[in-house]
């Protein structure tokens, strides 16, 4: 389970950021849940082949934002909590729409163009569901 | 006199050697243990000479230099015994087979480890009973690399281990360096032209150049200093003069400035300027050493 973590040095995200996104992706699915135990700093390092200090970033962030605990001696937990996927899919949704609002400013598309366009993404999709 | 620090897996404090058309000077670095360090630099940037300098191989002619706790080159002997040391240009007796030499380090080493000697010897696709003079330039290397790791070296050092390996070697050999580090006593110093290597595997970054260390520190620290600005600069706007900007190129209403500080203020005051912030790219470890590179001959010169 521990070798299933992989990083791409094409993909324009550092490779912290690549880690963080897939325990973060792993809670979301619920493949790990609140209370599970994820790798060690230099176990999860090994199986992904990426520097130790890289993982521990990862690490330290994902604890910040409350999403794992570090017991001291004891390995690192998904952190107890309720509703952890939906705030993770909440957080993954924002940081989408912060992308569009981004290229919105560049096209200079005012707040109504960007909801209509969003609203004619939701249609084409809904149309295309069998 | 200073007690050593059990903490580091090295350090190298002012030290200076000088050749006829090279010298080395008023180098410090240190490397905890539990880590990994790239020497990263051009081609007679001086790597292989602070190799040679922390092995005990050339001796200093001013500077302090102590390994795993021992002072070298008076204590090199001793330190030794838990490092191994892995270049290119180390031959193997060619008429002897691999096996052969698997024992002699063996009966000198006891940490030697046959079993995970066995494994490398698979995983390497090595053949134990060939003569070494029949060895590709790349299976000697893995030879080679084979002796040093199974030794179970506390500190493993390797000048430019991964030119000369296939794709598949190379990802075998990075498998084996973080399975080192597994153990957070063990350390490793390797020398690279590959920056991918280096970006992916190093906790520890050191770039040198002309015999000087240009910049080191942890590689998360490095990546997130520097930046590349690509701006919309309008007619009649002229882009402030601002610290921490190593290079600024611009053509007809467009500019691309370089940071080694980066801070999100920055955004903030050129576009106070007149300029637009079109995008904020992150640079890639051997985008950052060219422009570190650049800059320090830069300011050499000048």
């Amino acid at each position: 389970m521990h070798s299933a973590f992989v990083v791409s040095q094409t993909d324009p995200r550092p490779l912290y950021l690549q880690i963080k996104d897939q325990i973060r992706h792993r809670i979301a699915v619920g493949a790990l849940k609140p209370g599970d135990e994820i790798p060690s700093i230099r176990a999860l390092a090994a199986g992904a082949r990426v520097s130790v200090i890289t993982i521990k970033r990862a690490y330290l962030e994902l604890e910040l934002e409350g999403i794992i605990q570090t017991r001291h001696g004891r390995g690192s937990f998904v952190a107890e909590g309720v509703r952890l996927a939906d705030t993770l899919n909440q957080q993954e949704l924002d940081q989408h729409l912060q992308a569009a609002a981004r290229v919105a400013a560049l096209l200079h598309l005012t707040d109504d163009d960007l909801v209509e366009r969003l609203r004619k993404v939701r249609r084409e999709l809904a149309e295309r569901k069998p | 006199m200073m007690s050593p620090d059990t903490s580091l897996a090295f350090t190298l404090r002012g030290v200076r050697k000088a050749f006829r058309y090279f010298a080395l000077d008023g180098l410090d670095l240190q490397l905890p243990l539990g880590q990994i360090m790239g020497l990263v630099g051009p081609n007679g940037a001086g790597k292989s000479t602070t190799i040679r300098l922390l092995m005990g191989l050339i001796a200093p002619e001013a500077g302090v230099i102590e390994v795993l706790g021992q002072r070298v080159p008076e204590h090199a002997a001793r330190a030794k015994r838990d490092v191994a040391f892995v270049a290119e240009d180390m031959r193997l007796y060619g008429a002897a087979t691999l096996a052969w030499h698997m024992r002699l380090v063996a009966s000198i080493f006891p940490n030697w480890d046959e079993v995970y000697a066995q494994q490398l010897l698979k995983r390497f696709n090595l053949h134990a009973e060939q003569p070494t003079r029949g060895l590709s330039r790349g299976e000697h290397i893995k030879a080679m690399l084979l002796l040093a790791l199974a030794r179970r070296p506390r500190l493993l050092v390797l000048d430019e281990p991964t030119s000369g390996l296939d794709p598949v070697a190379r990802y075998e050999l990075l498998s084996e360096l973080m399975e080192i580090v597994r153990d957070d006593s063990r350390s490793i110093l390797f020398s690279s032209h590959n920056t991918l290597d280096v970006e992916r595997v190093c906790d520890q970054i050191a770039f040198l150049d002309r015999g000087r260390l240009v910049d080191v520190s942890d590689k998360e620290a490095f990546l997130e200093r520097w930046r590349r600005l690509q701006l919309d600069v309008p007619p009649g706007v002229t882009l402030p003069v601002l610290a921490d900007v190593v290079e600024v190129s611009s053509s007809a209403r467009l500019a691309t400035l370089t940071t080694n500080n980066y801070q999100p203020e920055l955004q903030a005051t050129l576009e106070r300027a007149g300029a637009r912030v079109h995008e904020v790219q992150r640079m890639s470890l051997e985008e950052i050493f060219v422009a570190s590179v650049m800059r320090s001959r830069g300011e050499a010169a000048s």
